[in-house]
């Protein structure tokens, strides 16, 4: 696999805000201000020095650590150069602008963040939740959600309209 | 003497379910894992054709059976309960596995405690998962079970659509 820093470094000649995280021994990877995240994404798709076509992978950790809780993660993938690329944000419950209009992929993995962390993403076409019933109540990757649910071994009653 | 125990409809029973217990198909229908091991039932080695439960109908209007094989997550619930109703009486169920029976590992929010909270039940097989034999041995003690029914219980003509 091609050498990710140079891309880092193309990407924050780019746009503003951006970090590069070092994570030995992993890949090293950009961290991005949640202000500039849509351009730095922007960039990232469509730059001719960048040209990552694929998302490979979008989720979020509940690091739990203050007001911009919610590290959300893109892995991307160009398939001209083969080269890969990490970006993070960091945001909190008002959550960021949706990325599902630069790869479709995104469409149902911030549906899924949203399901599982209660993060909104603005200007997203559909969201609504992806896993859990539309009925079910709390986020279950927050930290604060209980490890088994609340309730979870009431009798469940099933609502057929819902089937 | 009332109707009940007429020799006429004891012998008619007998009959009746001697044919109900040797054609039990069931609905084509897998959940999560333990839904591998039903399908190895089927095949050549374990053959459940052997019960009279060799044809996996494609539709639940045309089936007796319901294998619950796997974990019933609580989204999945709905869908389970109403091919359930969409099944013609007589119709039996049974739980196949640890999580149809109770939940097994799962003690989770998204996870049903067991199917019987939304459909009745009448064969636990449990194991994690069970192994195509606990299925055969399941169904014979199904087929144990519906030789001791009475045709007053189950209908010779019923309309679907009402629970067992």
């Amino acid at each position: 696999m091609s050498d990710n820093k140079e891309y880092l470094d193309i990407l924050s000649g780019k746009a503003d805000g951006i970090t590069i995280v070092p994570a030995p021994p992993g890949e090293p990877s950009a961290m991005v201000d949640k202000a500039t995240i849509r351009e730095t994404l922007d960039h990232c798709r469509y730059d001719r020095d960048l040209g990552f076509n694929m998302l490979v992978d979008m989720f979020a950790i509940d690091r739990n650590d203050g007001e911009e809780r919610f590290e959300i993660v893109y892995i991307l993938r160009s398939q001209k150069t083969n080269a890969r690329i990490t970006v993070k944000t960091r945001c909190g419950d008002e959550g960021i602008e949706t990325a599902s209009d630069l790869w479709p992929a995104a469409d149902f993995l911030e549906r899924e963040i949203y399901d599982m962390f209660g993060v909104p993403f603005a200007n997203h076409p559909d969201l609504r939740r992806i896993y859990n019933p539309d009925d079910f109540e709390g986020h279950p990757l927050r930290k604060e959600f209980p490890l088994e649910g609340k309730d979870f071994d009431k009798r469940f009653v099933v609502d057929l309209e819902k089937a | 003497m009332g109707i009940e125990n007429n020799v006429l409809v004891s012998t008619v029973d007998w009959l009746i379910n001697w044919g109900r217990k040797n054609s039990l198909f069931p609905v084509t229908f897998g959940l999560a894992c333990c839904a591998l091991e039903m399908m190895v039932a089927s095949c050549a080695e374990y053959d459940i054709a052997r019960f009279g439960a060799e044809v996996f109908r494609p539709s639940p209007r045309q089936s007796d059976l319901m294998i619950v094989a796997g974990t019933l997550s609580k989204k999945m619930a709905p869908v389970v309960r109403r091919i359930y109703e969409q099944m013609p009486n007589p119709k039996w169920v049974i739980a196949y596995g640890a999580c149809a029976s109770s939940g097994g590992i799962f003690r989770s929010y998204s996870v049903v405690q067991g199917v019987d909270q939304i459909i009745p039940v009448d064969v636990y097989i449990p194991g994690c998962p069970p192994r195509p034999e606990a299925l055969l041995a399941g169904i014979i003690e199904l087929q144990k079970k519906i030789q001791k029914e009475t045709i007053k219980d189950r209908p010779l003509i019923s309309l679907s659509g009402k629970s067992a």
